[in-house]
């Protein structure tokens, strides 16, 4: 038997009682085993919803929705021990310490006194919490919760680890740790689901990303691949030397080069403009240095820019993602 | 760390006694705040009106049997309706550190009944704390070996449908509302209970024989009653039972829902 999909969503809905719009509509995808998938979208898009099913804390309208093959709403209690949360908000519990946070949570999950104590030890290391094991979560900071509950959330070893909004609100450092513990986590076989408004983030960690708004799927590829699918969103930024008269008639001329979408200038007043262009941003830099020379210029800088997944939001909304 | 273990855990008794474990188990470290939280009521009420009142002459001799029974009645559902009421309250509002429960391969509907039953076991504990506080202050209390399986059934029943209202309440009352809630509720509960008076004697004052009908404790003062002090005129135990059978099941059933409700959107 063919193992199953880590999970799978086919036409997903959802719509909240009195609410006017569906707050997911008609979402559907997969994701592979071993995978990291990020949906990306702005606060609303439907993202914490989808995860929220996936989940079993909300209960869909329609469509079908399986973790490891296990149907989320006829079969919750099952689901629930192949998978773990880290949720937005820090529901840490405040009566117990650190450690008695992550020895919980394995209790609930049926996992053996002895192993539990190990896995808590190991999971306290990786994640630099040892030498506050025996602290009260009352006082962390929101880095150091964040930790705690990836920790907690790997304590039963689920199959399937959904994050929402793994760094929102975190501190430039806390953030880079919490993405290392995931790429570790991912490099230890485990699927990875993360919900993210920050496209740095989901171009980073995620290897797959779907991107929603409005309770749509507007868009589902490899991050590279998304960019891609943008044409003229590649730019060429350089500087321009030697240009005393003929500045403007050079970049009239760039402007009317091959493969130049659009010319930007980025002061008027000197040799800096930003060519966005159709083909392979690094093939156009002979052309334009061709061109220029014509006019006695040379080129004193070149910077390529790749679009980024924001840009691939404003393609498809015509809004930013913020 | 190990690779991911492939096999599903899920023993529905086994998750609900790690769940009842962790309240145990928080409770446990916090005796003496919980004991002083739940006994703190009843032995006032025990002193005043059954040591001052009479002691002052104002009540006939013989009062102080009959109000320790309510007293261990009221303390018996109205620490259990505490016990879930608040607490669940804040754990689905504010600190929302349930969830981490309700992600426990168990049905929701198991944690709403772990709730009460872990409720119930606090107000076991402090009904029965009643005994040496009323042997304290009223220098005996009282107690016949006979009575002990009604007072066991009606205890338990007591303090069962105590956290299922406690349910009710939390999962039903907006929680920007529940202090002013437990006022509304909570006083007149108190006081129609028939905790200080019998409540066959309430026939001088019909209406309000009425109303106490409605209240729930009635019924498990009237019980206690019946167990410690037949003597004294009281409501048939086998009428205090139904009621409180059927009390016990429209509560649970409407505070499971509630409690449903609030965990799965």
């Amino acid at each position: 038997m063919a193992e199953p999909l880590a999970v799978e969503v086919e036409g997903l809905q959802k719509r909240y009682p009195k609410a006017p719009a569906n707050a997911v509509d008609g979402v559907s995808f997969t994701v592979e085993r071993g995978e990291v998938f990020g949906l990306l979208g702005p606060n609303g898009a439907g993202k914490t919803t989808t995860i929220g099913v996936l989940t079993t804390r909300v209960r869909l309208s329609a469509g079908v929705a399986r973790v490891v093959g296990i149907d989320v709403s006829t079969d919750a209690v099952r689901a629930r021990s192949m998978l773990a949360v880290v949720p937005q908000r820090n529901n840490l519990d405040r009566s117990l310490s650190i450690r008695q946070n992550l020895i919980f949570h394995a209790a609930y999950h049926r996992v053996p006194a002895a192993e539990r104590n190990r896995r808590a030890d190991e999971l306290l290391e990786l994640f630099g919490l040892t030498d506050r094991a025996a602290d009260k979560v009352d006082f962390v900071s929101g880095g150091q919760a964040q930790r705690i509950m990836i920790a907690r959330a790997m304590m039963h070893t689920p199959r399937v680890l959904f994050l929402d909004e793994p760094s929102t609100g975190l501190d430039p450092a806390a953030r880079l740790f919490v993405w290392d513990r995931i790429r570790d986590l991912r490099d230890q076989g485990v699927t990875i689901v993360i919900t993210t408004h920050d496209m740095d983030e989901a171009a980073t960690l995620a290897e797959r990303v779907g991107i929603m708004d409005r309770g749509r799927l507007l868009a589902l590829d490899r991050p590279d691949a998304l960019t891609r699918s943008l044409p003229g969103k590649t730019t060429l930024e350089i500087a321009m030397a030697g240009a005393d008269g003929g500045l403007d008639q050079a970049v009239a001329e760039l402007e009317r080069l091959h493969g130049v979408e659009r010319l930007e200038r980025l002061d008027p007043s000197d040799g800096h403009v930003r060519l966005y262009v159709t083909d392979d941003a690094p093939l156009m830099v002979a052309p334009v240095a061709t061109a220029l020379a014509a006019h006695g210029i040379t080129l004193s800088d070149v910077k390529i820019g790749e679009p980024s997944l924001e840009d691939v939001f404003i393609g498809l909304t015509g809004r930013a993602l913020r | 760390m190990s690779a991911p273990a492939a096999t599903a855990r899920t023993s529905a008794p086994g998750v609900f006694m790690a769940v009842l474990w962790r309240d145990l188990f928080v409770t446990g470290r916090e005796l003496p705040v919980f004991l002083a939280q739940v006994v703190l009521q009843p032995l006032f009420m025990l002193f005043v009106f059954g040591k001052v009142l009479a002691s002052l002459g104002y009540t006939r001799p013989g009062y102080t049997h009959l109000l320790f029974p309510g007293v261990v009645a009221l303390t018996a559902m109205l620490t259990a309706l505490q016990s879930t009421a608040l607490p669940l309250v804040i754990e689905f509002s504010f600190t929302k550190e349930i969830e981490d429960r309700l992600l426990a391969p168990i049905p929701v509907a198991l944690v709403a009944v772990e709730k009460m039953v872990f409720a119930a076991m606090r107000a076991l504990v402090a009904a029965m704390c009643m005994f040496p506080i009323g042997i304290l202050i009223l220098g005996s209390v009282p107690w016949r070996a006979a009575g002990a399986p009604l007072f066991v059934a009606i205890l338990l029943l007591g303090t069962l449908c105590g956290a299922a209202m406690g349910l009710t309440m939390g999962t039903l009352v907006p929680p920007n509302r529940i202090t002013v809630m437990f006022t509304l509720v909570l006083t007149p509960l108190l006081f129609t209970g028939c905790s200080q008076y019998p409540w066959p004697s309430l026939a001088r004052l019909p209406w309000f024989q009425v109303v106490t009908a409605f209240n729930p404790l009635t019924y498990v003062s009237e019980g206690m009653r019946g167990a410690l002090v037949p003597a004294v005129p009281h409501i048939r135990p086998p009428l205090c039972i139904g009621a409180l059978v059927l009390s016990l099941a429209v509560f649970s059933g409407v505070g499971i829902r509630g409690f449903m409700h609030q965990a799965i959107d």
